[in-house]
């Protein structure tokens, strides 16, 4: 029996399904395409009320005036990226590792470490953030990018190991005992024979490292008061400011769209990796 | 384990089994010290600041339960309870009933099915800066797009600000909550579902079983575990909401939308009282952590069993 998913579920031809669905992915596109449109509308037009829906004339301005805003677009978009490097870089090696030791190795404290990562799944990052505060003072941390960094791979962790661990659980067992036998040591076998086949599991932990550097939002807007040490997001709480008495809402989508639009070409080129990784890490854990 | 085939004479075998663990050991310290310098030390850190007066220049002193004493007695602490409590009953099952209709939508494998899969997705990878942003002028009375298109349809002149009303501005924050967010559980849930082997769902239908009973009869609870893990997702992940309260309506009106994140970063880092702030922290991450051990128990099983 070959019954397209909606008539077993539904009962729906598939002419009405496929009208659904157009429905529904111009309400999930709307609020995109409207605001990609007045980011291109003239910083006068966009302002204008009651609003046009259609632009008289499209125009980078708002993208430009950027540029313009406390340390430049360009310098955030810096910031962003290099954090999110770090974070991607520093996840990676510490879950690959820590993966591969959960996975494959049988040694004292590893009860311990495994209760550790579960009471960190468990306490929210939002409930430490008071002390991080204090301590990351003390220690000249706050607005220091490296600082920020730090907590982000650190809150990575949890979910990338179980990625990891997966990845590296999933190689058959007698690969590994041929590398042995041929006399490489845990170190070798890892990185010549382990790393190789789990090179899927690490592009997923690199992804959601990567995203969830990219859109943090609190801990950022808590430790960084510097606006030169601001990430993207946080240089959009510039834009809702009242320059002249009212918000520059063309100015302020522009932020909007230039902070969206690498999350969205990320995705749209490793889509198969995320679905993956959420499976690995969400539903397995 | 690769060391257990491998048989050598009994002395040489113990001392590469110990080789093993220690290489074993090796493996995990990185992670443990990033673990235990910025997660565990910070976690003890704020359980002892929970039990002093904190100001952030000037003297501290031990107050024992204080802080707790005041959280119960705080007003505004009870009212942002209360206010995530209700977001919470509200957005879950919005969530979860939009997120089921969604999977069940693009469950197949057809070019097309995935291309409305990828569409769907795309709110879930854009993060909450920068979608709440993007609707708090979507939704502005002036320039927004949503109530001009109110205005087109003929509901009146949209003059007041939606933000500036009570349920309304709740409202506004939901559904673009369940604009973000539905997605994510869709894919979750589509998986489970695929997951499901036809014999069953053709054995169903053979049996007579056709379109809501056999979801509510089969599907659902073939799915049982996935179900729950999504549930407690988003109940934990609602309790914890603060980016799109804080851009979108900025706990207003009048201090009504304060959730209970927002409130401890009004305690901890407006004014400062990093004790109390703690002791806030504290009360929410008891409130996770139950959540977290029922989590642990409900997910215990697996699906199709």
């Amino acid at each position: 029996m070959n019954k397209s998913p909606l008539k077993i579920y539904l009962g729906m031809p598939r002419k009405g399904w496929f009208i659904v669905c157009a429905c529904l992915s111009v309400m999930v596109l709307t609020p995109l395409v409207a605001s990609i449109t007045s980011s291109l509308k003239t910083a006068k037009e966009a302002q204008q009320s009651p609003p046009s829906l259609i632009p008289k004339s499209l125009t980078f301005d708002n993208y430009r005036r950027l540029s313009g805003v406390s340390d430049g677009v360009k310098h955030y978009l810096l910031n962003s990226f290099g954090l999110a490097m770090g974070t991607v870089v520093g996840t990676l090696i510490l879950s690959v590792l820590a993966g591969y030791g959960f996975a494959r190795f049988k040694f004292r404290a590893k009860g311990l470490v495994f209760g550790l990562i579960l009471l960190m799944i468990m306490i929210p990052f939002q409930a430490i953030l008071t002390p991080l505060y204090v301590t990351f003072g003390k220690l000249g941390l706050t607005n220091n990018l490296v600082g920020l960094c730090l907590i982000y791979i650190t809150y990575q962790l949890p979910f990338s190991i179980f990625v990891m661990r997966n990845s590296f659980a999933e190689v058959p067992v007698s690969i590994e005992e041929a590398s042995v036998v041929d006399g490489c040591n845990p170190w070798t076998t890892f990185r010549r024979v382990m790393l190789p086949l789990a090179i899927p599991g690490c592009i997923s932990v690199a992804l959601f490292a990567f995203f969830a550097s990219w859109n943090e939002f609190l801990a950022a807007l808590i430790l960084m008061n510097d606006q030169t040490k601001y990430t993207l997001p946080i240089m959009l709480t510039l834009l809702n400011s009242k320059l002249y008495g009212q918000i520059d809402w063309g100015l302020m989508q522009s932020g909007v769209i230039v902070t969206m639009i690498p999350s969205i070409i990320l995705f749209l080129t490793l889509q198969r990796y995320y679905v993956q990784g959420l499976m690995a890490g969400g539903v397995k854990a | 384990m690769a060391s257990a085939n491998i048989s050598v004479t009994r002395n040489r075998k113990t001392s590469f089994a110990k080789k093993r663990a220690r290489a074993g050991f090796y493996f995990v310290i990185p992670a443990s010290i990033f673990v235990l310098v910025f997660f565990l030390y910070p976690f003890l850190n704020v359980i002892w600041m929970s039990f002093q007066d904190w100001p952030l220049l000037g003297e501290r002193s031990w107050i024992g339960f204080e802080n707790y004493r005041t959280a119960f007695q705080d007003i505004e602490f009870i009212n942002s309870v209360k206010f995530t409590l209700l977001y919470t009953v509200i957005v879950t099952p919005l969530l979860f009933f939009t997120a089921l209709g969604m999977a069940l939508l693009i469950k197949g494998t057809s070019r097309t099915t995935k291309f409305f899969r990828t569409i769907f997705f795309l709110p879930v990878v854009i993060g909450f800066g920068p979608a709440s942003y993007l609707w708090y002028w979507f939704v502005d009375s002036r320039v927004g797009p949503a109530p001009q298109f109110l205005r087109i349809l003929g509901f009146g002149d949209q003059e007041e600000q939606w933000l500036g009303i009570m349920p309304l501005a709740l409202f506004v924050v939901i559904v673009m909550v369940v604009w973000k967010f539905a997605a994510f559980q869709m894919i979750l849930l589509m998986a489970a579902i695929q997951g499901i082997s036809k014999e069953i769902l053709e054995a169903a239908e053979i049996d007579g079983a056709k379109g809501f009973t056999l979801l509510r009869t089969i599907t659902l609870p073939l799915i049982k575990r996935t179900i729950s893990l999504v549930l407690i997702l988003s109940v934990a992940g609602s309790l914890l909401a603060f980016d799109q309260f804080y851009i979108i309506t900025g706990g207003n009106p009048n201090g009504s939308t304060l959730t209970t994140v927002f409130n401890i970063y009004r305690q901890s880092f407006l004014q400062f009282q990093l004790g109390y702030g703690a002791a806030l922290s504290v009360l929410v991450a008891i409130a996770l952590m139950l959540i977290s051990l029922i989590q642990l128990r409900v997910l215990r099983g697996d699906d199709h069993e």
